[in-house]
This record gives C-alpha cells, sequence and structure tokens, in this order.
C-alpha cells in the first residue's frame, strides 16, 4: 500500500474538537421558539391572536345580550348608550355581543380554507416536487392557468357561480388559496430533493415513499406552514369580503363582513358603530400578520 | 403576492450573455408560452359558469313562458347545444371582439365591458401610481435607515398597508371626508352618464377617496419589496469597495434606483393588475361604474353572457399584463434571459 | 467483518464496468440553437478488484463524480454494464436494493449530506432500518459505529449536524456509510473539503477501518498527493474517458499516457533537483459537448501526431496491469513513437 509512514493517531479526538458539554441538543423547532421569543412585537401579536381564538370558542357563550334580540325601538344607538354599551345595528341588536359572537364566524371562515388549502396543496406540491418530470410540469402548468386570474376575482366568480352560504364560500376561497401552496410546495421541495442527504438515503435503498416521509417532508412543512400563516390575513379579509358583498354568510348569523354590508346606510346615521365590524377584521388581519412575519424571521435564521 | 420569475429550462453550460438571439428566442418562448394560458383561462372562465347550479334562462323569463318561447331564447343564446360546441363558439366570436349581448340589459357585453374597463382603469392606475410613489418612499427610508426608529415606522406602515380591509378603510374615509367634513363626495364617479368622463374637478374630485382606498395595499406591498431590496443591495460588498472609493450618498443612491427598478416596477405591474381584477369591493363601496361593479350586478342577476364576458377580460388584462411586466423586466435585466 | 457472502472468490473483480456511458441532452432554443449532448461519461471501463483502493484522479468536468453516481446507480447511464461480484446490477441475482446494501458513498460536503432536521443517531439508523434492522440492534450499531470512527457516542449521538464540525461531520458519514455493512465505499472527494490536519486524521482513521472491515475503497480526488498516499491502483480520466490505470507507484514513478505525465508534472514540487518549471498543460479546458475527434487529448499533448486526430485509441498494455489509451502504446498505431505491428503468425 503507501510507503510514507504516518504516525499513529489515536481514534479519540483532541479535546479542542469537543463540543460544548453542557448545552442541550435543540431541535429545529425549539431554536425557532426562542427566537422567537425574544421579538416582542411578535410575541404581542401572538398573545393577540390567541385572545381572539379564546373569544371564538368562547364568545357565543359569555355576551352580556342576545345577539339575535332585534327591537325597532332601540335601532342604532350610539357607542356608550346604557346597556349597550357599543351601541346598537340597524335591527336593534347589541353590538357589543354581536361582535363578540361574530368572531366565531369570522375567524372560522378565515382559517378554515387557508387549512384546508394547506393540507391538499401540500400534498400535491410535494408530490410535483418530488416527482420531476411529466407529472410536475402537468401539475404546475394547470397551476399557472390558475395563477392567470387574481384571487380577488377568482373567489368571487366562484362565490358568484356557487350561490351564497357559508359551505360555497369556504369552497371557493379553498380553491383560490391551493395554487399558491402548491407553488411554495413545489418549490421547496424542489430544492430539497436536489440536496446530498436526500441523495445519501436514496443511495441506501430507501423507497421514494419512505424517504419523503423522513427526510422531505421535515425539511419542507416548515416554510410552507409559514407562507400559509400569511395567508390567514388574506382570507379572513377576503373571507369577510364576500359576505360584504353578500355573497358568503346569510343573515342574521353575526359575522363581521356581514355586519359591515347590513350597517352600509347606517354611516349617515351612527357612523362609528357602523365601523367597528370592520375594525374587528382590521385588528384580526394586523395581528396575525405580525405573527406571520415573526414566525417567518424566527425560522429564517436557522434555513 | 411578490414578484414572479418566470421559469426556463435549465441550460448546461450557458451560453453567451448579450447575444441577441438568446434575448429574442427568450421573448418569443415567453409570449408563445402565454397563449395557452389564455386558452386555459377562457376555459375556466367557460367552465365556471357552465358548472352553475340552475338554469341560466330563469332570470330572463317570466314564470308562464310559453314552451316555444323557451325553446327561442334557448336556441338564441346557443344554450341548447352541447358544451363542448358552446366553449368553441364562444372562444371563436371572442377572438373577434363579441362577447354575446347581456341577457339584462340587452347591450352588447364587449361594449358595457368595455366602457367599464375604462372607468375602472382611470382609478386602478392613479391608485397604483400613488401606491407605488408612497411604497417607494416608505420602503427606501426602512431600508436605507435599517433598523433605525424610521424603519420600524415604515415598515409598520407598510404592515398596516396590506392588513387593512380596504372596503372598511373606504367607509371609514367616507364618514370622514364626505359625512363628516363634507369635503368630497362619497358616491359615483361624477355628473353624468357612466361613459362620459372629463379631467375636471367636478370629476376628480369623486376619484380622490376611491383611489386613496385602493392604494393602500400596492403602497404597502411596493414598500415591503423596495425595503428587501434596498436592505439586500446594501449589504452588498461592492458598496463598501465604492463607499471607499469616495462616492457620496447621492451616487449611492442613484446607483440602488437603478438596481432596484426592474423589480419595484415589475410589482408595480403586477399590482395594477390585481387591482383591475380586484376592483369589485371597492367599487362597491364608491358606487364607482367600473368592471367590478358590473360584475357585481351580473353576478346578481345572473346575466350570464355578462358573467363570463367580464371575467373573461379582466382574466386577459391580468395575464398580457403579466407577460408586459415579464418582457420589460427581461429588456431591463438582460440577465433573466440566460437564467 | 462483512456479512456478505463472497461469491465469486478473491480473483473475481467486485466491481466490473463496461462500456458505461452518460450522456445529458441539452434543450434546444426556439430558433434551433443549443440543442447538442454533454457526453459527461463516454464509454468507461474499469475492474475493482476485491481489497483494493482504486484511486481516481482527473480534472474538474472530466467525469469523476459523474462516474461515482453511476456506479451507485443514483443516476441512470445510457448505455454500459455495471457488475458487482460476478451479477449484473439490478438482475434478479442482484436487486438494486440489495446493491445498495453493498455499495455505500461519502460525499464531498460533509454538512449537506446530513439532514438538518435529524439527530446524528437518526441519520445513521436510518439506512439499517429501511433494510429490516429493528430500531434496537440499529441503534447499538450506530453507537458502536460511532465509537469507532472516534465520537463519543454519549456526546454525540443526540446532536445535530450544526453543532459539528466539517471533519466530525464527516466522520458521521463514514459512519452512516458503514452502518448498512457494505463490501464497497465509494469515497467522492470526501476529504477535499477539510483542513490539513482534519484530512489526514480522517485518512487514517479511513485506513484502518478498511483493514478492520474489509473494505473495498473507490477513493475520487483531485489531490494527487492523497491520492498516492491511499490507493493500490489509480485511474486517470479526461473528458469523460479513462486515460489510464494502473499500479500506483508505477503510475506515478512512470506515467505511460501524455496526460498523466502533464498532471503530475504541475504539482508542486518542495524538491530543489525537479522543480516545476513551465505549466505543461497548454490550450483550452476541455468541452465536453463537442469533445475533439480521434484522440480526446491530443489538441494539448506534446507527443501529438497528425494520426492521433483521426484515431480513437484503445487501451493498450504498458506494463503489468497497466494500461494506458493512447496511439503511442498502442502497435501499429501509425503513430511516429508507436512500436510496429507484431507480425501476422505464419
Amino acid at each position: 500500500m503507501s510507503t510514507l509512514n504516518a504516525p499513529p493517531v489515536s481514534r479519540a479526538l483532541p479535546s479542542a474538537e469537543m463540543p460544548a458539554a453542557q448545552e442541550r441538543s435543540r431541535g429545529y423547532w425549539t431554536s425557532a421558539l426562542l427566537r422567537f421569543r425574544r421579538d416582542p412585537v411578535a410575541m404581542g401579536a401572538a398573545v393577540m391572536v390567541l385572545l381572539l381564538i379564546m373569544l371564538a370558542i368562547v364568545g357565543p357563550w359569555i355576551t352580556p345580550a342576545d345577539p339575535y334580540a332585534a327591537s325597532m325601538l332601540k335601532r342604532l344607538k350610539p357607542i356608550g348608550t346604557e346597556g349597550f354599551p357599543l351601541g346598537t345595528d340597524e335591527l336593534g341588536r347589541d353590538m357589543l355581543s354581536r361582535l363578540m359572537a361574530g368572531a366565531r364566524l369570522s375567524l372560522f371562515i378565515g382559517i378554515t380554507p387557508v387549512v384546508l388549502a394547506f393540507l391538499t396543496g401540500s400534498v400535491i406540491g410535494i408530490l410535483a416536487g418530488y416527482a420531476g418530470g411529466m407529472t410536475n410540469t402537468a401539475i404546475m402548468r394547470t397551476v399557472d392557468v390558475f395563477y392567470a386570474f387574481p384571487s380577488v376575482l377568482l373567489a368571487i366568480a366562484l362565490s358568484g357561480v356557487l350561490g351564497a352560504g357559508l359551505v360555497n364560500s369556504l369552497t371557493s376561497l379553498t380553491i383560490v388559496f391551493i395554487p399558491q401552496i402548491v407553488r411554495v410546495a413545489e418549490s421547496v421541495t424542489t430544492q430539497v430533493r436536489t440536496r446530498d442527504y436526500v441523495e445519501a438515503a436514496r443511495a441506501s435503498g430507501a423507497s421514494p415513499f419512505t424517504i419523503v416521509r423522513v427526510h422531505v417532508l421535515g425539511n419542507v412543512l416548515g416554510p410552507i406552514f409559514v407562507y400559509a400563516t400569511s395567508l390567514i390575513a388574506v382570507s379572513m379579509i377576503l373571507a369577510s369580503g364576500l359576505s360584504f358583498l353578500g355573497l358568503g354568510v346569510k343573515p342574521p348569523e353575526p359575522e363581521w363582513g356581514l355586519m359591515l354590508n347590513t350597517l352600509r346606510t347606517a354611516i349617515y346615521v351612527q357612523p362609528w358603530v357602523a365601523a367597528l365590524p370592520g375594525l374587528m377584521i382590521f385588528i384580526t388581519s394586523i395581528s396575525f400578520n405580525i405573527l406571520s412575519d415573526g414566525l417567518r424571521s424566527a425560522m429564517d435564521n436557522k434555513s | 403576492m411578490g414578484v414572479r420569475r418566470s421559469r426556463m429550462g435549465v441550460s448546461y453550460p450557458s451560453q453567451h450573455p448579450c447575444q441577441p438571439t438568446t434575448m429574442l428566442a427568450y421573448l418569443l418562448r415567453r409570449i408563445a408560452y402565454a397563449l395557452p394560458i389564455m386558452l386555459g383561462v377562457a376555459l375556466v372562465c367557460f367552465l365556471l359558469v357552465h358548472i352553475a347550479p340552475g338554469d341560466p334562462l330563469v332570470s330572463v323569463l317570466p314564470a308562464d313562458a310559453s314552451v316555444e318561447l323557451q325553446a327561442q331564447l334557448r336556441e338564441l343564446y346557443g344554450f341548447n347545444r352541447s358544451l363542448p360546441e358552446q366553449f368553441v363558439m364562444w372562444v371563436w366570436r371572442a377572438m373577434h371582439g363579441d362577447l354575446g349581448m347581456s341577457i339584462a340589459s340587452n347591450r352588447p357585453v364587449a361594449t358595457e365591458v368595455m366602457v367599464a374597463v375604462s372607468n375602472t382603469l382611470r382609478l386602478a392606475v392613479v391608485a397604483t401610481a400613488l401606491g407605488f410613489l408612497l411604497g417607494c418612499l416608505f420602503g427606501f427610508v426602512a431600508g436605507y435607515f435599517r433598523h433605525s426608529w424610521l424603519d420600524r415606522l415604515a415598515s409598520m406602515l407598510s404592515v398596516l398597508g396590506v392588513s387593512v380591509p380596504h372596503y372598511w378603510l373606504g367607509m371609514v374615509l367616507v364618514i370622514i371626508f364626505s359625512s363628516q367634513l363634507m369635503w368630497l363626495p362619497a358616491t359615483g364617479a361624477g355628473p353624468g352618464g357612466s361613459d362620459e368622463w372629463a379631467w375636471n374637478w367636478a370629476h376628480l374630485q369623486h376619484l380622490v377617496l376611491p383611489a386613496i382606498t385602493m392604494s393602500v395595499i400596492p403602497m404597502g406591498i411596493v414598500a415591503r419589496t423596495v425595503r428587501a431590496l434596498v436592505s439586500d443591495i446594501l449589504d452588498q460588498e461592492f458598496i463598501v469597495g465604492l463607499r471607499a472609493k469616495g462616492l457620496t450618498h447621492l451616487d449611492i443612491f442613484r446607483h440602488m434606483v437603478k438596481n432596484a427598478a426592474p423589480t419595484a416596477l415589475a410589482v408595480m405591474g403586477l399590482q395594477l393588475g390585481y387591482l383591475l381584477g380586484g376592483s369589485i369591493l371597492i367599487e362597491t363601496v364608491f358606487s364607482w361604474p367600473g368592471t367590478g361593479f358590473l360584475l357585481n350586478s351580473a353576478i346578481f342577476q345572473r346575466d350570464l353572457p355578462l358573467l363570463q364576458g367580464t371575467i373573461l377580460v379582466l382574466a386577459l388584462f391580468f395575464v398580457l399584463l403579466n407577460l408586459l411586466v415579464d418582457v420589460l423586466q427581461t429588456l431591463l435585466d438582460p440577465r433573466i434571459a440566460r437564467a | 467483518m462483512s456479512l456478505h457472502d463472497d461469491i465469486g472468490g478473491p480473483a473475481q473483480p467486485l466491481l466490473s464496468i463496461r462500456g458505461l456511458q452518460k450522456h445529458f441532452a441539452l434543450k434546444k432554443g426556439l430558433m434551433g440553437q443549443g440543442g447538442g449532448v454533454v457526453r459527461a461519461v463516454d464509454g468507461v471501463d474499469f475492474e475493482v478488484l476485491k481489497g483494493e483502493t482504486l484511486g481516481v484522479v482527473g480534472e474538474s468536468g472530466c467525469g469523476k463524480s459523474t462516474t461515482a453516481r453511476l456506479l451507485m446507480q443514483l443516476i441512470t447511464p445510457t448505455a454500459g454494464e455495471v457488475i458487482f461480484d460476478g451479477c449484473t446490477v439490478g438482475s434478479r441475482d442482484l436487486p438494486l436494493k440489495e446493491f445498495r446494501r453493498q455499495v455505500q458513498m461519502v460525499f464531498q460536503d460533509s454538512y449537506a449530506s446530513l439532514n438538518p432536521r435529524l439527530t446524528i443517531e437518526d441519520s445513521i439508523t436510518f439506512g439499517p432500518q429501511v433494510h429490516g434492522v429493528p430500531r434496537r440492534e440499529a441503534l447499538a450499531r450506530t453507537r458502536d459505529l460511532l465509537a469507532r470512527v472516534g465520537l463519543e457516542p454519549a456526546r454525540f449521538a443526540e446532536r445535530y449536524p450544526h453543532e459539528l464540525s466539517g471533519g466530525q461531520r464527516q466522520r458521521v458519514n463514514i459512519a452512516r456509510a458503514l452502518a448498512l455493512q457494505p463490501r464497497m465505499v465509494i469515497l467522492d472527494e470526501a476529504v477535499s473539503a477539510l483542513d490539513k490536519s482534519v484530512e489526514a486524521q480522517v485518512l487514517n482513521l479511513l485506513t484502518e477501518l478498511k483493514a478492520e472491515f474489509g473494505l473495498t475503497y473507490v477513493f475520487i480526488s483531485h489531490d494527487l498527493n492523497v491520492v498516492r498516499y491511499v490507493s493500490d491502483r489509480v485511474m486517470v480520466m479526461y473528458l469523460g474517458q479513462v486515460a489510464e490505470i494502473g499500479p500506483s507507484d508505477a503510475l506515478f514513478s512512470q506515467p505511460a499516457h501524455p496526460y498523466t505525465g502533464a498532471l503530475l508534472s504541475s504539482m508542486p514540487s518542495m524538491d530543489p533537483d525537479h522543480r516545476t518549471e513551465e505549466p505543461p498543460l497548454a490550450g483550452d479546458p476541455p468541452n465536453p459537448i463537442n469533445p475533439p475527434s480521434g484522440c480526446r487529448f491530443h489538441p494539448r499533448c506534446g507527443l501529438a501526431a497528425p494520426v492521433c486526430a483521426q484515431r480513437m485509441p484503445v487501451h493498450s498494455l504498458t506494463g503489468p496491469h497497466h494500461m494506458a489509451a493512447c496511439l503511442v502504446h498502442e502497435p501499429g498505431s501509425g503513430h511516429p513513437r508507436a512500436p510496429l505491428a507484431p507480425a501476422p503468425a505464419a
């Protein structure tokens, strides 16, 4: 073999190369969460989102008055009226109660399409990204056609065609968001697929399904998830917008967008009461946006 | 809603950069690629409308219409043919500028749509320009003075821009400026019918509130993009080199504009497209007689030809705008053709 | 210690490559420009004997890494055969999954080779578990291997790749390759990215492991000194073909192919008696899309004759187990320096 004589090297590493003994190993999500905790604005937004979600869950049960109780005598009372701290709407119902009860429906129609799109879009996108070739081309060209529509247009066209109603607007919004998630999923999966550790996994004889499960998913779902959270704010505004146009939830359900619609004519009579539901949408949207931005910064540092 | 990069095939190894044939080939390829997309868009439009439940003629016919009358109308609108036939006929006619007749108003769809498009364009162009200017300003300030309080403030403004429900913002502006202060009108596009327009104050005053409302979203997105661009450019090492050579701030600014312009303009172009297609909510609030308004009435009157025609025109505008943006970007930055 | 039964005995080569080819097609432009084919690997024949270390050298772009991936079947060859211990890979005698258990690879980029989301332990146990080894046994094997490559299991098993240095990660990659108890390991520039001192340690580790586990190595590198240190035989590649292959000492002291000679002369020398003077390789680096006609090296070769542009040389024996693809050594080739063809038997 070799003619050069190398001094025998002991197998143990020199002590300088040892990692610090005290620190526990941190996984990917743990270190991202820790970084997130250090950002005060993002934490504030996270708290807000948590409050809103709690409101959505328990809201209808803790309202001070019945959100459906109408009274033509008490129509459009201003903010600060006795017994109606935020005034009443055009049918005399207590605004505070309706706003609280409306959180459930508004958040539901905002978040659900994104969740559904995340689930279906990820599967399609990861498939397109890992399979490559003709499968990829077929899927991505189809996605391109849907991408050729501005999202608002597509959502309204779909809603208009399917008709008003909760399920229909959920369907149309999900369809609008799926192509966006597929794009992100495919892009990230294609990047990961060419990494050496995936090649090494193929070299050890694993089936494509196992490789995707063990190596691809963990590296891909993070970025897709962060992208999906950035869609929630858009979805909320769009979903409430559909109700605002009369294409979403039907009266008398309390939903912030719908409330804006029915109170539109009241802006000359009780402007600030009429503007309240939109304020709720705004607060929710901003909180989700800041939360999603914060998540992205926390994840970006590592990857 | 960021910038889209066109995807080209991998080249190995890369060909010589600035050859005109490469650019021309890229452009031709890009244009040729848009054609199947447009066909796909037409297909989706058509399918959208025809999978709707319900008989399309229901909105037009009186309840006691005779069978012959029904058959006549069906024949007239072509509803009795098979779907593929209807699709081909519709596309063929559309290519010649005939989008059918509106069931509700009995006027040609093409005319109605074009009038509405011109109204929306006016609004959208002004809104985009305004949003772009403000967005560039905020974005530049945020990126240049990174991590300072200016950055935080400007970034906060852009987040606000993106998060605000624009239809609500419209309502609030109407409350403040129309109802309370009475400075500006609340609805409509001005005196006279929807196809009359003049650039005088009588009309412009109607434009102010809707344009401001509409400009908020592009402002937010452009600000975010410009901030990232400026930040990236500042990070590059050759800036340090340039400073070492003694360049003034003004020169660096000019340099930054040159580098950031292609992407920023691309984003602006895309935003214009989104506003064109997505104007319905704001137009509803301000009763602005544009495409959104038309879409709204088409939906509620179940006027299928009008609905189909409007969606098609809006989507095609968007595709063409995307194409234009891609082409312009390539002309400004030849590296993309090579990529 | 390999558990796999030796099929053909020590005389049979472990790996036999015949006529291996890999062509990449280029996309044609809209106007018909572009197109063409990159001949990354263009007709490669060689053997890897049991228990040896075969070094593979050549300039960037000569096809070394592509060949490695073709051997591992990570990319499918355009043509050619890969025969492992007498069985064709992918046939019923040797299904692909079984082949993958017997041949493993260590890559150049130690960080990119490890999944950043998995602990070291999980990365190493993945392979055995794919082949049906129960988790407890796989874990035991992992800890054992970590100790053998010099990483204390208690400290390292639950770490993540980003917490380790380059040399440590490469040791992990080696442990991962050995976890499947392979018979052959392909090392694709495995030490090229490491600092010199770490490189020496890892090389010594590889040598020890080879003796202990009875492995066969294919060692790809562009560093001639390292290749000389570890290899028994060396193969020199140029533009997708084998230029020369032979015993390490013979090849380095008496290179038969002009390209090998040029490569060796370009090594900086510490010996004042043998100074490196002019750059021995002239001409432009090769283009794999449009290779030169005839012998591919002829535009840059100091010994080129007109016939070199016309005829593609075949492998000619220039010494015991030593072959070069050069017309100079091919009897009757027409090159002024070539020996005459042997007279036909009467």
